[in-house]
């Protein structure tokens, strides 16, 4: 946990310090960071509706990672979840209940679920490396959404490449408290559903038989093959269960916000969720603060555009980057080595 | 029905020159991720180094006005890049998949931050003239590339270093060579193909470089090499194959069609995954590849 905090101090000051390559000031732009993820209810509002996005990917991937596996695929995940979601409720448009909007999204984690069964099955049976099945997935994944977006439910009014919008049946607005603290905001009820769901996993991680034997496989293999356990089955079921955790993004960003499929609507959650879980160290509880910072560079960029002359909102890309190499590197390097390297030396 | 032929054979030449112009930043990146893959390393971050280069050589072209200078400014800016994976992965040993994925974040995002202080855009360079691109040039050195790499590979003591730095690396030690050397100059090398791959982007298949103009063709160029079971003959002719899924959906736009155009989009994965699921015989990696030693 230190070492990630150092890591993540040391990678802002990094990337900061590189804005002054374009002639700007690292204190300055460090302050329209702050001000802008931080600084109304709306900009906290847009940065919690990222950060809730990142918890369900960060948790996906944290999960995959205590079975020993890694999950890249939840970006293609939470594509086919949302498609899901979205196919189900225009075409039941007519449904009006309070379980329609749950319906459509438990569909859509269930889709979810089997896009990281796939790669888990094949993973444990037939020995293909679960990275590259993923990341094939992923493409079947946005090809599958197009698909839909574009042939079938196609918006006529927009420009954009974007499906019909939900009957309003199928939204959450009316009664959603989280939406009225942050008016305007896209910030929605699936983040109270992030932080009850990175509690629940860390219950099963870390309480209950399951988490255990899932733990173990990843941990070695080979004793929990030895202990009884079959660890091929753990595996199928992690992966199960990682991609159901991404497919939760459905939630926020189908029936919470937009009300509608738009292509290309995820700023690579899935990749960031990466970072995420790094940070947190695959703790699902340390995900939520990890998630709200990633999140928050997220939104805080977004308004480089604007406030500054040399820096675009792109600047995310490098901030998520930078730190994410400086925290794997405050992982790995060996502080011991270079203390007694450094009294050798003096 | 002369007329008629004449068509139909020029427009077979047009879908075959449309596949091979396709094919060739895939090859390049295919034949670096090789390099890497085949000795030990995991390569998620060829859609970085591709991006590098494809920015390095339109930046440079526009300049110098010369394709040559681009392509070269392309291998020496992948090589630069790909140090940072080799650095992270090799000397701090940290996870590949972990560094691979930082890396194309931070290709998205170095992109952009230099377009705007050279030329002041939000992520596109500006158009380059005809005589500062490549007109055929690329689709001759990627078979030389190829073919080098064909000989290279199962022809060469060196090819063998590297064959066995990916499977058994502790063989490699015992015999007294360097392992970490090995891995860096392979690493290099895919970084200067991957750069290259980026160049042929940038400079042959478009004029200019435009934001995310790789559009996952790093990650086609590894689900090649993966389908082509890590040898440079097969990883070549699934390219080719790729590529022409690419050429065929192209051609079939705007044509009423029995299956959804997307199907036809997403048939080389597919594809891909049940190869990687055996069915078509054995397809295994390198022994020890993601192992650090």
């Amino acid at each position: 946990m230190k070492r990630s905090l150092l890591g993540l101090f040391v990678g802002l000051v990094l990337s900061l310090s590189l804005t002054s390559l374009a002639g700007e000031n690292p204190f300055h732009i460090f302050s329209i960071l702050l001000k802008s993820s931080l600084g109304s209810s709306y900009d906290l509002g847009l940065t919690l509706f990222y950060a809730t996005s990142l918890v369900f990917t960060g948790l996906s991937v944290s999960v995959a990672f205590h079975a020993g596996l890694f999950n890249i695929g939840a970006e293609g995940q939470l594509l086919v979840a949302a498609i899901t979601t979205t196919v189900f409720a225009l075409s039941f448009p007519n449904w009006s209940s309070v379980f329609a909007p749950w319906a459509a999204g438990l569909f859509g984690v269930l889709a979810a679920a089997l896009w990281g069964f796939v790669p888990g099955y094949l993973r444990a049976r037939r020995e293909s490396h679960e990275v590259v099945v993923t990341m094939m997935m992923n493409f079947v994944a946005s090809g599958v959404c197009s698909y839909f977006v574009l042939e079938k439910f196609r918006s006529l009014e927009s420009q954009n490449p974007e499906t019909q919008s939900l009957a309003p049946g199928y939204l959450w607005q009316v009664w959603d408290p989280i939406a009225k603290i942050f008016k305007d905001s896209p910030a929605n009820f699936s983040l109270l559903i992030a932080v009850a769901l990175s509690g629940i996993v860390f219950v099963i991680l870390y309480k209950t038989r399951l988490g255990f034997q899932i733990r173990m496989t990843g941990l070695n293999e080979k004793s929990a093959l030895y202990s009884g356990l079959n660890p091929q089955r753990q595996k199928i079921f992690a992966m199960t269960l990682a991609g159901a955790l991404a497919g939760f993004v459905t939630f926020n960003e189908i029936l919470g916000s937009s009300g509608k499929f738009k292509i290309g609507f995820s700023p690579e959650y899935g990749f960031v969720g990466i970072a995420v879980a790094l940070l947190a160290n695959n703790n699902p509880l340390a995900i939520l603060p990890a998630a709200f910072l990633f999140g928050a560079l997220q939104k805080g960029a977004s308004d480089l555009d604007l406030e500054t002359e040399a820096i675009t909102r792109d600047f995310a890309k490098i901030l998520q980057a930078i730190i994410l190499f400086s925290v794997v590197a405050f992982h790995f390097i060996d502080f011991n080595k270079w203390r007694s390297w450094w009294k050798r030396k003096t | 029905m002369e007329a008629q032929d004449l068509a139909s054979t020029s427009l077979l030449f047009s879908l075959l020159f449309s596949v091979a112009r396709g094919a060739t930043p895939l090859i390049f990146a295919a034949m670096g991720g090789l390099l890497s893959e085949r000795s030990g390393t995991v390569q998620i971050a060829l859609e970085g180094q591709m991006l590098m280069g494809a920015l390095a050589a339109a930046v440079t072209a526009h300049f110098t006005h010369s394709a040559w200078a681009g392509a070269s400014a392309a291998v020496i800016a992948g090589m630069l890049f790909v140090s940072i994976y080799a650095f992270f992965v090799l000397h701090l040993k940290s996870n590949q998949i972990v560094a691979g994925t930082a890396l194309n974040i931070l290709a998205v995002g170095i992109a952009p931050f230099v377009t705007k202080i050279a030329f002041n855009s939000t992520g596109s360079t500006p158009g380059l003239a005809v005589d500062s691109r490549f007109s055929m040039a690329p689709l001759i050195m990627v078979v030389v590339v190829f073919l080098l790499m064909s000989f290279f590979y199962s022809q060469t003591r060196a090819g063998l270093f590297l064959r066995f730095a990916g499977e058994k690396p502790e063989a490699l030690i015992a015999s007294g060579h360097s392992l970490l050397k090995i891995r860096w100059l392979s690493l290099l090398g895919c970084g200067a193909l991957a750069g290259l791959g980026g160049a042929s982007l940038s400079l042959f298949l478009a004029s200019s470089y435009s934001p995310n103009m790789t559009a996952g063709r790093g990650f086609m160029a590894l689900a090649a090499l993966i389908f082509g079971r890590w040898k440079p003959v097969p990883t070549f002719l699934a390219c080719l194959f790729f590529a022409s899924t690419d050429a065929l959906q192209i051609y079939l736009q705007g044509q009423s069609l029995p299956i959804p155009l997307q199907f036809v989009q997403i048939l080389p994965y597919l594809v891909t995954i049940i190869a990687l699921a055996g069915f078509f015989g054995q397809s295994r990696a390198p022994k020890a590849l993601g192992q650090s030693v």
